[in-house]
């Protein structure tokens, strides 16, 4: 039998995302409000002045967020309903249930992502290259936590442990650091410690790329270093210490 | 004819908990194959084994000529396991839930479409199509899950316990379904009740705290048994001197003796001719099971 592999992605996108999605339309809207409300409340704090920042902002935390919930999406199907244990059994492959989990998360997040590339359309009217570069950078925000996301959920067997280190996780990666205002306003000593968080780099390069903050070459070359190390580091790990089948 | 061979499979946890010992046996890909044993003999660690999910700390398994462990990725293009404890997903109907797991096994989206309506026609649920799995009733839920891997081509299914937890109706409706299954697929079943085993296998293996302590089919394990018959007497019975047999009584006073065949029927002339009400019958899966897990404990004891 020759099997398809876009089946195989899309059965992960229909089962993680669309019939939950079609099943029960409410969750469109608890997707939408995560992100826009930190959008709505930096943009009024700051009178409007960082609102291009805050839809960045917003982007950034869809995509590490949409990753990190791969965590407890993974775990909830593979310990309450044993999904997983049925998929492994099964010609599908690791990479490509997480290829369509992945996705799904994406797919999910589609109502939010609409809303905040219109916004970014109309007000920050992005180059072809500064599209390029925000689309690499949250590519690059997505693939890391993708990867933290299915590493940790073949861990877990715990679903309410997930939820909450999920939470956590997109709490301390996704809105703490300075994601939706420019570091600037970070004051000493904290702006160091928000340099512990790969989604400050990614913020520095897209606040750059679209003129909100103003750092050095060398500063802005270092950026893109640590976030091609540390999403190199993490896959290298992630496919290191994933496990599919169980020890 | 294929073949599921296990050779010394053992299965020592991380907790350093042994779940299986030294396991070894051969059987024929056809038919039904049911693996019984108390909670925690060990049963899930074997079918998890076999299904490719888990490894085992020493030994092999082959199923068909294919190695679990080397060779996994061949070995699951023809096989599917409902697992213990699996649920429908509460969001999805049982069509899409089919259809998934069909998209899954690299299925065309028509086609899955197709074999999914076909599957749950065929287990007589196809009423229940595109109803959400959370309003569906336990039994319905389940044949759901045993649908999509019947849906696929697998040819090899493992169930581990599908029947826990349904009535007694439900139960008899899923052991329609396995029968027919088992006639053109190789199952195999784990299962604790031991009347669904004696119902459904062609072979049967039962597992004693991670050992595989007897196997064959139901009248080949009566054979190898020590007592092949069972006796009955209603309480106040006087039980005779009996030779080569072993005399329980239960609580409400009725007293059983299983033993051979020939003193079975020396007893059978001895209480008709004294007017005892009695019942005679060939040992049952159960009497197997009891006496064979019941001399193990007192071996253990003893020792």
């Amino acid at each position: 039998m020759k099997r398809s592999k876009l089946s195989q992605i899309l059965a992960g996108v229909l089962v993680n995302a669309i019939y939950e999605m079609k099943n029960y339309p409410i969750v469109l809207i608890s997707t939408i409000i995560s992100p826009l409300s930190l959008l709505l409340v930096i943009t009024f704090v700051s009178s409007g002045a960082l609102f291009g920042t805050a839809i960045e902002g917003g982007l950034i935390m869809i995509f590490f967020s949409s990753g990190i919930a791969l965590q407890s999406d993974l775990s909830h199907l593979k310990n309450d309903f044993k999904l997983q244990d049925m998929i492994v059994s099964s010609p599908t492959s690791s990479r490509l249930y997480m290829g369509g989990m992945a996705l799904a998360e994406i797919v999910y997040s589609v109502p939010a992502l609409v809303i905040l590339i219109v916004l970014a359309g109309i007000y920050l009217h992005p180059s072809l290259l500064q599209i390029a570069i925000l689309s690499i950078v949250l590519l690059l925000m997505f693939a890391v936590s993708v990867a933290i996301g299915f590493m940790l959920s073949t861990f877990s067997s715990d679903v309410v442990q997930s939820y909450a280190f999920s939470r956590l996780l997109s709490l301390l990666f996704a809105t703490l650091p300075p994601v939706y205002y420019p570091i600037t306003y970070v004051p000493s000593p904290f702006n160091y410690l928000a340099y512990l968080s790969p989604t400050t780099y990614a913020a520095e390069i897209m606040h750059s790329a679209t003129g909100y903050l103003n750092i050095s070459t060398n500063m802005l070359i270092l950026d893109w270093v640590v976030l091609l190390v540390v999403c190199a580091v993490i896959l290298f790990i992630a496919i290191r210490k994933t496990r599919w089948r169980e020890v | 004819m294929g073949k599921l061979e296990c050779k010394e499979i053992t299965k020592v946890y991380q907790d350093h908990r042994k779940a299986l010992d030294n396991v070894s046996f051969s059987v024929e890909t056809k038919g039904i194959f049911g693996l019984i044993g108390r909670n925690g003999a060990g049963k899930t660690t074997l079918i998890r084994i076999l299904s490719t999910e888990l490894e085992p700390t020493s030994g092999t398994a082959s199923i068909d000529g294919l190695d679990v462990l080397s060779q996994a990725d061949m070995l699951r293009e023809k096989i599917a396991i409902v697992p213990q404890e699996a649920r429908a997903i509460r969001w999805m109907t049982p069509k899409q839930t089919v259809m998934s797991y069909l998209l899954w096994r690299g299925y065309h989206y028509k086609q899955a479409n197709q074999l999914a309506l076909e599957s749950l026609k065929k287990l007589k649920i196809d009423q229940y199509a595109n109803i959400l799995n959370t309003r569906l009733s336990g039994g319905t839920k389940r044949k759901v899950l045993i649908a999509t891997v019947t849906a696929s081509e697998a040819d090899i299914i493992f169930l581990d316990e599908p029947t826990t937890g349904l009535d007694p109706i439900s139960r008899r409706e899923l052991w329609d379904i396995l029968r027919e299954l088992g006639k053109d697929r190789f199952i195999f079943l784990t299962t604790h009740y031991l009347e669904e085993a004696e119902q459904l296998a062609d072979h049967i293996g039962i597992l004693q705290e991670g050992k595989l302590v007897s196997i064959g089919t139901l009248s080949e394990l009566r054979g190898s048994s020590r007592y092949q018959y069972s006796i009955k007497l209603p309480p106040k019975a006087q039980v005779p001197l009996l030779k080569d047999s072993e005399v329980t009584t239960s609580k409400s006073g009725h007293t059983q003796i299983m033993t051979n065949e020939a003193e079975a029927f020396r007893l059978a002339r001895l209480f008709s001719e004294q007017g005892v009400k009695f019942s005679i019958t060939p040992v049952t899966l159960d009497d197997i099971f009891f006496h064979i897990v019941g001399q193990k404990v007192r071996e253990e004891n003893e020792a």
